[in-house]
């Protein structure tokens, strides 16, 4: 972890020993962690890992079991309300009126966060133009496609300019390049001095953002850049060209030195940890392949995501 | 002024939504037009036109002149004849027949000696003028249509036998105030007010927060700075709208279709209508604030629209239920509201001398809105 690179900066988001349990289920167990001020921070991790339990706590809908949480300077539960102007959040689901149009939506949220006559009317409009809406403005929320609901989401979650927003998910139900279009205004908002907290289970999101924490069954299994992870993952990955891959994995999975093995097409990605001094030739004297079928490649975030999580498995 | 804003937004959001649900606007003018129309006519406690069969063992002219003239009284409606009491019995048990005149053999005999009649030669016995001249076999089991008979028991006979009426003396004499032709519809059609505004006020608001929850705007909802009590008075005030407009209707309709007068000013109607209105609403908040989902919200209206019909007085008179029965009605906002609109729109009193029931109904909404916004909790869990 490289925190050197943050220490200048101030803290937007710090939790400590955060837990919420909902009954026997731990949902989120000792969460510690720290979001700097003009980040985008991404909290990677599967379905049901607690991602969505940690954002609802961090915005003062749920309150923690126990542990601490400071945004912006305020302490939650306790400030949640004076938090409400400071934060935006986007849900996962779709949390604006489907029997409203586009324009209505957002001038009841510019009313509920208290505009003037004139800001309501000014920040709308730039809004809808940001957002690529100005064409829809007359449009029913709900008769919408995925991409024009999330961006109009999200045109509502920054009405009031909050420092902080908080994005559930915000792509899943959305196309690639839509996907695309969307951290574009992410970037943008971020360069206004807009920190953001995002969670995601796609790769290539995570990637994007410029820290991130590797979430799983509630428990925080790495955090730190995506290529701070890449490197500190413990583990080298190589790609074997071959016939019979699935023979092959199987033989392969079971040896202990070998985290994982994925199909790739007419490759098989092995993932082989960092003890092993010389994963090729380990590789090669185990299967008694060419060399020459062997390489050892560049590894991913998904292949980061195997590696911390597949720990948790073990 | 934020608050302001933040009421306006609401009401507004509600009053659009409401405005493209054409089912639920639809329901908002079609339930009172329908309600009132189904209840003003069908209610009614002025029975008339009764089935009844009846047995003639005597078959004389006089038992047939007798049957005419119980028959002019319009209470009952001769519709089969029968020879024997056995089939007459089992004509009732069929529910073909409510009741069965039972006239016997010796009718001219007992009618000449009934004491109303007055043929007083020669002097009979005590036992002689004591005999009815007929009888009547009812199926007592519906007490209104049992009641409607046991009121022939005493007609005048005099008639019968072409004698001028006897002039009897009543012990009392009664005048009836306020609906003088004793029309059932004068009290159901303000009843029904306090009936229909129960049903749609605590229906609409009980879904309301439900609502939000279950379609999951609530999540969004709770992240903004709004309050519980502005959210609550923003649910409530669109509906008080659209609930002085249903009892326009109703009113309306009341007095040109049934002829009900409104002998109290419109501006205190106006009063105690909003007041029993506000009431409704808070207690379908609260109830909303206790739903899980909008079904169980409907369950719960119902569970309060039942009693709040049938307690309450809108049916049957308050003064003769149960002790237990009465401390259930007091605690629902519609009989207060009963007592009131009845004594506005019929008796024409100043809802300020009512005193006990306007409190009553206020204090209930300032309750009821405290306890939806504490319940209203800003978080998930």
């Amino acid at each position: 972890m490289n925190q050197s690179s943050n220490q200048h900066q101030q803290s937007v988001i710090k939790t400590k020993g955060l837990c919420r349990h909902f009954g026997s289920l731990k949902a989120i167990e000792n969460l510690d962690f720290e979001v700097g001020k003009g980040q985008i921070y991404g909290f990677l991790g599967p379905n049901g890992c607690g991602k969505t339990t940690a954002i609802r706590m961090l915005t003062g809908l749920l309150l923690p079991t126990s542990g601490e949480i400071e945004i912006l300077g305020l302490t939650l539960p306790r400030d949640a309300e004076k938090l409400r102007l400071k934060i935006g959040y986007m849900t996962q689901k779709f949390s604006l009126y489907d029997d409203l149009t586009v324009k209505e939506n957002l001038k009841f949220i510019a009313k509920i966060y208290g505009l003037s006559r004139s800001e309501q009317q000014s920040r709308i409009d730039e809004l809808l133009e940001t957002y690529g809406l100005d064409q829809k403005a007359h449009q029913l929320a709900g008769s919408m496609s995925g991409g024009q609901k999330q961006r109009l989401g999200l045109a509502a979650a920054t009405m009031h300019k909050p420092e902080l927003l908080f994005l559930d998910e915000p792509t899943s139900a959305v196309d690639p390049e839509n996907r695309r279009n969307f951290w574009e205004k992410l970037f943008d908002l971020c360069e206004q001095g807009t920190t953001i907290l995002v969670s995601t289970h796609y790769m290539d999101e995570a990637e994007r953002c410029h820290k991130l924490a590797i979430l799983e069954a509630g428990v925080k299994r790495a955090d730190g850049s995506p290529d701070e992870l890449m490197q500190n993952m413990g583990a080298q990955v190589v790609e074997i060209e071959s016939s019979q891959l699935r023979q092959l994995k199987q033989q392969l999975i079971a040896l202990p030195e070998v985290i994982s093995a994925a199909q790739l097409g007419s490759r098989l990605r092995v993932l082989v940890q960092d003890s092993c001094d010389d994963p090729l030739a380990f590789l090669v004297q185990q299967t008694a392949l060419d060399k020459s079928a062997l390489t050892l490649v560049r590894p991913s975030l998904e292949d980061v995501f195997v590696t911390c999580t597949g720990k948790g498995r073990q | 002024m934020k608050t302001l804003y933040r009421l306006q937004a609401i009401v507004t959001k509600e009053l659009t939504q409401l405005k493209r649900d054409r089912m639920t606007f639809g329901m908002v003018i079609m339930i009172p037009l329908i309600q009132l129309m189904l209840f003003g006519f069908a209610i009614n406690t002025n029975i008339r036109d009764i089935p009844v069969g009846v047995v003639d063992q005597s078959q004389t002219a006089l038992s047939r002149v007798l049957i005419q003239t119980v028959r002019a009284t319009q209470v009952v409606e001769f519709t089969e004849q029968f020879y024997d009491v056995e089939a007459a019995q089992a004509a009732i048990a069929r529910g073909e027949v409510r009741a069965v005149l039972v006239i016997p053999q010796d009718v001219s005999q007992r009618l000449v000696r009934h004491k109303t009649v007055g043929l007083g030669t020669p002097a009979s016995s005590d036992e002689e003028t004591s005999r009815p001249v007929a009888q009547w076999i009812v199926d007592g089991s519906d007490t209104m249509i049992a009641a409607a008979i046991k009121g022939l028991r005493a007609m005048p006979l005099t008639e019968l036998l072409g004698l001028p009426a006897n002039r009897m003396t009543p012990t009392f004499e009664v005048a009836l105030f306020y609906n003088p032709e004793q029309r059932t519809a004068v009290n159901i059609v303000p009843g029904l007010v306090g009936v229909i505004l129960t049903m749609t006020m605590i229906m609409f608001t009980s879904a309301a927060i439900v609502r939000e929850r279950e379609r999951g705007n609530l999540e969004m909802l709770i992240t903004t700075p709004i309050r519980s009590i502005e959210l609550m008075l923003g649910k409530i005030i669109p509906y008080m709208l659209i609930g002085i407009v249903q009892v326009a209707i109703i009113l309306g309709l009341g007095y040109s279709v049934f002829n009900v007068p409104i002998n109290g000013s419109l501006l205190q109607l106006a009063a105690a209508t909003l007041l029993f209105i506000m009431a409704s609403l808070t207690l379908g908040l609260v109830i909303s604030t206790i739903a899980k989902s909008q079904l169980q919200s409907m369950q719960m209206t119902v569970f309060v629209l039942l009693p709040s019909i049938l307690l309450s007085g809108f049916m049957f008179p308050y003064e003769g239920m149960p002790l237990a029965a009465q401390y259930i009605a007091e605690a629902l906002p519609a009989t207060h509201f009963m007592r009131l609109i009845r004594g506005v729109v019929l008796r024409d009193v100043e809802i300020i001398d009512m005193t006990y029931d306007v409190t009553w109904l206020a204090i209930f909404t300032v309750i009821g809105l405290i306890v939806a916004s504490l319940r209203f909790k800003k978080n998930l869990g």
